[in-house]
């Protein structure tokens, strides 16, 4: 069952050579080093890695919400063909909201405490659509409905002090989806929650994500998530794209050793085992990226030419992955190391 | 089984320990809006046992009353009700006792907010050391501390630098070596992990793991990640609104779950393995524990309640070699 329709064959969002810069006093930081992907109507990409690997940097710079001095130094994202990295911000204001939402990891911060929660739809909604006040409100409880928040009807007036963390990120939900956007940035959307309203919760965004055919970046740290509700995965490190492929492939049979360590990292909840697979070290800060590929102190299966020469992502069979073993020069070279 | 092979007392005992918080508002205020006191039952009437050389797992959801356990036993918090025995001496009479006290260690969460970052690693790992008169050279402390950090697989030179100069998977390291460095018995591990990414929460367990067998430690573990759980635990003990719903060994609390919530929690953690499984969601949430429901507090939630369930609070009951909290199993209506 392939929800996609026939015409979305061309991608909606794609994100070419992205490089984003923090420059300070001691120099320039590249945070994001050509980072490339693209994300069809409909479809889920998740994109996965510690802390620090560049995943959030990536949404925020979709959405144009950078934090200064952060900028997009080389490279574009495409919405639907037309770029929106270079918009001036009144634009990109008018983008974000209609045409992409964005879902963070705290329900707290993202609602204003001083509104109640229906004010904050309808104003959402008001902004982007062309509808009276009345029909705004009438759309609201109708959102607030969908996300499943109970007596929706009355609950429009409460603030959001008066909804608990989950009903709270319900309410952040339909907020991103109540001016119906093509894409969804959701950042962590699951990470502040408990597991048993994380279920709910995923289960909601992956029947709403369905229902209206909206294409949907995922962030997050959890594997478990990303097997259950993505159709494809990036998995970043340093800034970079490491591997990027259907989710099966990334995640049963990963073909970059970082994909695969961190895979194997994962604590298995059918077994108890009495090592439990680690990778040894950190990932370095942004001030000290190793030269070459910047996983080659961690890697297992380093070789002269991975300390040297960067890897660009390189077809691996079901996957593309920036690891010099799947260029077919350095084969000779990997196996006698 | 409160007693060992060689007689000895388990390590911590806790005999029916509740802890109440008062969190009503002012008199004034209360006064004006004609309102009584409200009392929040964080912890209410559990009970477990925690042998020497293993490790206790007590798992749920935020709110639930795991973290206040922690923090009573090591007596941060004195009971409201019920007894902490620390190899067989009750804590609340013991609260001074500085001899006791460096037996018991606490490695918290967030490995960013517990290393205080003025200080240099070699003071901060050394500080237990001071505050227990135990070496007194400082020499030899600064020997000390390198042990310890090469012990947590960090080097001596690192007692130089500052937190900042750390990841968060070698802050916790430092933690740890904090923690082991009054030579404790018992370490009381709250959510150790859960700050640290998926690479770096295996290195820290393994460590964890390692000490254990080399030291012989005895840990009471907290966390909400029913996958790291099992990988360090004898035994676990399921929380729900502060009461213990299921308790038994390791294995056989992943094997055979008996308590529906329990159940509804392994359920509810996200299919790695892509099976295609549909997961049910447990519907609802967790209540107030300032006015939990009346009988068993899961019932609003729960597949099996009946009225009894409703009425009546369920106690813990032996059932193999589990005991769990649950009508519905008392009376075989989870085997319909």
């Amino acid at each position: 069952m392939n929800p996609v329709p026939a015409a979305a064959a061309a991608p909606l969002l794609e994100v070419r050579n992205l490089r984003v810069e923090f420059p300070t006093r001691r120099g320039t930081l590249t945070a994001l080093d050509d980072v490339s992907f693209s994300i069809r109507a409909g479809e889920v990409l998740g994109v996965v890695g510690e802390s620090g690997a560049g995943k959030s940097m990536t949404g925020a710079a979709i959405i144009g919400l950078l934090e200064p001095p952060g900028r997009i130094a080389r490279g574009e994202i495409l919405l639907d063909g037309q770029r929106i990295d270079n918009l001036p911000r009144e634009k990109m204001r008018r983008i974000r909201g209609k045409q992409i939402g964005a879902i963070f990891q705290d329900p707290l911060t993202t609602l204003n405490p001083l509104y109640t929660v229906g004010r904050q739809l309808q104003e959402t909604i008001l902004t982007h659509l062309p509808m009276t006040p009345a029909q705004a409100r009438a759309r609201a409880i109708h959102w607030l409905e969908e996300v499943g928040i109970p007596g929706a009807a009355q609950r429009i007036d409460s603030y959001p002090h008066e909804f608990s963390g989950g009903m709270r990120q319900r309410v952040v939900i339909a907020l991103a989806l109540c001016a119906e956007p093509r894409l969804v940035v959701a950042d962590e959307p699951t990470t502040a929650l408990d597991v048993s309203i994380q279920a709910q919760i995923i289960a909601l965004l992956k029947r709403l994500t369905r229902d209206h055919g909206t294409a949907v970046m995922l962030v997050t740290h959890d594997m478990g998530v990303i097997a259950e509700t993505a159709d494809r995965v990036a998995v970043m490190y340093a800034g970079r794209v490491a591997e990027i492929g259907p989710v099966r492939e990334v995640v049963k049979a990963p073909n970059h050793p970082y994909s695969a360590g961190l895979m194997a990292s994962i604590p298995p909840l059918d077994r108890k085992v009495e090592h439990l697979a680690q990778i040894d070290g950190a990932m370095p800060r942004l001030t000290a990226i190793p030269r070459g590929c910047a996983y080659n102190p961690r890697c297992p299966h380093v070789f002269d030419r991975c300390r040297v020469e960067r890897p660009d992502l390189l077809d691996a069979g079901t996957t593309r992955a920036a690891c010099w073993l799947h260029d077919p020069a350095s084969e000779k070279r990997a196996a006698h190391v | 089984m409160s007693e060992n092979a060689a007689g000895q007392p388990p390590m911590l005992e806790v005999r029916d320990v509740a802890r109440y918080f008062d969190v009503s508002r002012p008199l004034l205020q209360r006064l004006l809006a004609r309102e009584g006191k409200r009392t929040l039952r964080a912890v209410d009437g559990i009970s477990f046992d925690v042998p020497r050389g293993t490790t206790l797992s007590l798992v749920g959801e935020s709110g639930c009353g795991k973290s206040t356990v922690a923090r009573l036993a090591v007596g941060l918090y004195g009971t409201t009700r019920g007894a902490v025995l620390f190899d067989g001496n009750d804590l609340s009479s013991a609260r001074a006792d500085a001899a006791q006290r460096r037996r018991m260690q606490m490695i918290f969460q967030d490995p960013y907010a517990s290393l205080n970052p003025r200080w240099r690693v070699l003071d901060i790992v050394a500080e237990p050391m001071r505050a227990f008169g135990l070496v007194s050279d400082r020499a030899a402390r600064e020997k000390r501390v390198g042990e310890l950090l090469t012990q947590v697989g960090l080097s001596p030179a690192d007692g130089q630098k500052f937190p900042h100069e750390f990841s968060g998977g070698q802050r916790q390291r430092i933690s740890i070596a904090r923690a082991l460095s009054s030579n404790p018995e018992f370490l009381v591990c709250d959510e150790p992990t859960s700050a640290l990414d998926v690479s770096v929460q295996a290195q820290i367990l393994n460590l964890m793991k390692d000490l254990q067998r080399r030291m012989g430690l005895t840990y009471l573990f907290i966390s909400h990640n029913l996958a790291v759980v099992r990988q360090v635990s004898d035994r676990i003990g399921v929380m729900y609104l502060g009461r213990l719903v299921e308790l038994a060994p390791s294995e056989t609390l992943f094997e055979a779950p008996r308590h529906p919530y329990t159940r509804a929690l392994m359920e509810a953690i996200p299919d790695l393995d892509m099976t295609g499984r549909e997961r049910i969601p447990v519907g609802g949430e967790v209540p107030s524990p300032i006015s939990p429901p009346s009988g068993c507090a899961f019932n609003p939630r729960c597949p099996l309640a009946n009225d009894r369930c409703r009425r009546e609070r369920p106690e813990m009951t032996p059932v193999g070699a589990t005991l769990v909290a649950c009508h519905a199993v008392e009376e075989g209506r989870d085997r319909q």
